[in-house]
């Protein structure tokens, strides 16, 4: 819910080019950013190497530890089954962060070409493509994604195709709106003029100008993707069981309130990462924004 | 403004038609053979075929659509494949939760965000101000699902002060309703009370850095007076609109929230739908919610345009 708070009124202005290392060090700059990114390297890092990370296996029972408090042995305690909780919040950000990147690059890549092709075609295709976003964009992007999953059944792939949806329409008008301040420009009517295609314009000259905005852009809207995925997954419609997911492990603790780690442990996994992709997302806004420095 | 209200309702009109379209086509694009979902797997052929012509899967796409939309806009949602109850009577109990649900948390977060921000600008940069910056910065990031086990945990499991979950109409037992009300509005209210402080501080700093502060307090206009009246009115525009924004994402949040604190509304209906594979529920849910947050945004507007002068009609 709280990701959604980006996207408001998005003021994003095309990179200039040649601002990579520029903006790297700005980023470098941010104490905030650059602690976002350091916990999200070692989130990546160990759900990649989960099994030597994990100090045991995720789905193994302990029957003789059954929802143990936090302890030497199990360091964040065991779950309603006697499972691990640290080995399982592990194992889970691999479909987590599986699912919010997944769901972000699809969004990425349909929503940028869609509104590169609407913005420089222009005409009916571009009112029916903005009027088709409109109704899209009407719907709270969670009801959204319910109505996709209703319809293709809950599963990681569904997920996260139905958390791309949502962002799709965002990204499309973001895109287009930058190509349309960009076609009157004096080197896209150049290449126009000397006959380059509709495609090579699009491709060499267009996309190169929006590229960066559109990274930041995603940069901003993984944490509200984090935060969809858990809510699928805590509705019981992500990742099938015995599959850890953190959203799944939360729900979980609803019948077991007063083992407090079985709640408190999931939920601060989810608040902390999506605390750092919002820190990541607000200082690449930052370092590339170079008007506001 | 007659004008300006027209002009925002015809606007509207291509967004309701793809918004029920999208709605309409979770049937159409239903893996396999739709009657299948709908009457279940024990139906004879006879009863599918019968329904197919029903529902007019016989008939081109934009037939049925039109047929669809008709029998909806004549109060015909259809009924329930598992309980048999019309739709039509399932939205008139659940709307009313939802309705609660939402509009209390609305009341709550403004009750909470506005005189903390109002506070925090007035104590700019001090210890105050740095405190509730950090609640409200925390707020804005905590998942709103955890928020609610949390409060579950302290204020009914450790304390004991509130029941856990469960539902009372209003009109039966009032107190008892609100008693099990607070949770899931702190709970869906969390964010948007958040974002309303941030928004609060930053509209009321800005607004307090204008001339016509200072020409106010020259005039010897109590510091109440002031604040109120000169520096809050000015501020209440950029306010209204947050509250306008987030409307959606508060809607999203009320799924959760009823199946966290049982409350028989909109969203329960969703999710119940989605597991039962009952869609004629499912989809009247969807569309109410939808309309009902197109509503609240154009209300914003209006009120927006209204409180703003000078926002062009």
């Amino acid at each position: 819910m709280s990701g959604i708070a980006a996207t408001g009124a998005i003021t994003l202005r095309p990179a200039v080019a040649g601002t990579g290392g520029r903006a790297l060090r700005r980023f470098l700059q941010q104490r905030m950013a650059v602690a976002g990114a350091v916990f999200l390297v070692l989130l990546v890092l160990g759900a990649i190497f989960a099994p030597w990370v994990a100090p045991h296996d995720p789905e193994e029972v302990f029957w003789d530890a059954v929802r143990t408090p936090p302890s030497a042995e199990f360091w964040l305690g065991t779950d309603e089954i006697g499972r691990d909780i640290v080995s399982r919040l592990i194992f889970g950000a691999r479909v987590s962060l599986q699912i919010v990147f997944g769901a972000i690059a699809i969004a990425l890549g349909v929503g940028a070409t869609i509104g590169l092709v609407s913005g420089h075609v222009g005409g009916w295709l571009d009112d029916i493509v903005m009027r088709v976003a409109d109704g899209l964009q009407a719907f709270p992007s969670l009801i959204l994604a319910l109505a996709v999953v209703a319809v293709l059944g809950p599963s990681v792939t569904n997920a996260m195709l139905a958390i791309a949806l949502t962002n799709i329409p965002e990204f499309a008008r973001l895109v287009r709106g930058q190509v349309l301040l960009l076609r009157e420009q004096d080197y896209v009517q150049a290449a126009r003029a000397i006959g380059a295609s509709d495609l090579r314009i699009m491709a060499y000259h267009l996309w190169p100008s929006v590229v960066g905005s559109v990274v930041v852009y995603a940069s901003l809207r993984t944490s509200g993707a984090l935060l969809a995925e858990s809510s699928l997954a805590f509705l019981g419609l992500g990742a099938a069981p015995p599959t850890p997911s953190w959203g799944q492990m939360l729900a979980t603790s609803l019948s077991y309130l007063s083992d407090w780690w079985i709640g408190v442990f999931p939920g601060l996994t989810i608040f902390v990462a999506v605390l750092a992709f919002n820190f990541i997302g607000d200082g690449m806004r930052d370092a590339f924004d170079t008007r506001s420095r | 403004m007659g004008r300006y209200v027209l002009r925002r309702l015809l606007h509207l009109l291509p967004i309701l038609f793809v918004v029920s379209f999208v709605v309409f086509a979770m049937l159409l694009l239903l893996p396999g053979d739709p009657t299948l979902t709908l009457l279940g797997d024990q139906a004879t052929q006879a009863q599918r075929a019968a329904l197919r012509h029903a529902m007019g899967f016989d008939q081109s796409i934009p037939v049925q659509y039109l047929r669809w939309l008709l029998r909806l806009l004549s109060g015909d949602f259809g009924r329930s494949l598992r309980t048999q109850e019309p739709v039509g009577e399932m939205l008139a109990t659940r709307v009313p939760v939802t309705l609660e649900l939402t509009v209390l948390s609305m009341v709550l977060s403004v009750a909470i965000g506005l005189p903390l921000g109002i506070v925090a600008s007035l104590r700019r940069g001090r210890p105050t101000d740095v405190a509730i910056r950090v609640i409200g910065t925390s707020g804005i990031a905590l998942p709103h699902f955890w928020a609610g086990i949390l409060l579950i945990m302290l204020l009914s499991v450790r304390l004991g002060w509130l029941p856990p979950s469960g539902y009372v109409p209003i009109w039966v037992d009032p107190v008892a309703n609100l008693r099990l009300m607070i949770m899931p509005c702190l709970m869906l209210g969390l964010s948007l009370s958040a974002l309303i402080l941030r928004q609060t501080r930053a509209a009321m700093l800005q607004a307090l850095s204008e001339d016509y502060i200072r020409t106010a307090r020259a005039k010897g206009a109590s510091a109440l007076r002031v604040v109120i009246r000169h520096a809050l009115r000015n501020a209440l525009i950029p306010i209204v609109s947050v509250i306008g924004l987030q409307f959606g994402a508060l809607i999203g949040g009320v799924v959760i929230t009823e199946m966290i604190f049982s409350l028989p509304g909109l969203g329960r209906m969703i999710i119940e739908g989605i597991f039962n594979r009952d869609f004629a529920p499912l989809q009247a849910a969807i569309l109410f919610v939808v309309i009902g947050t197109m509503t609240v945004n154009l209300l914003t507007d209006l009120t927006y345009a209204a409180l703003d002068k000078r926002v062009q009609l």
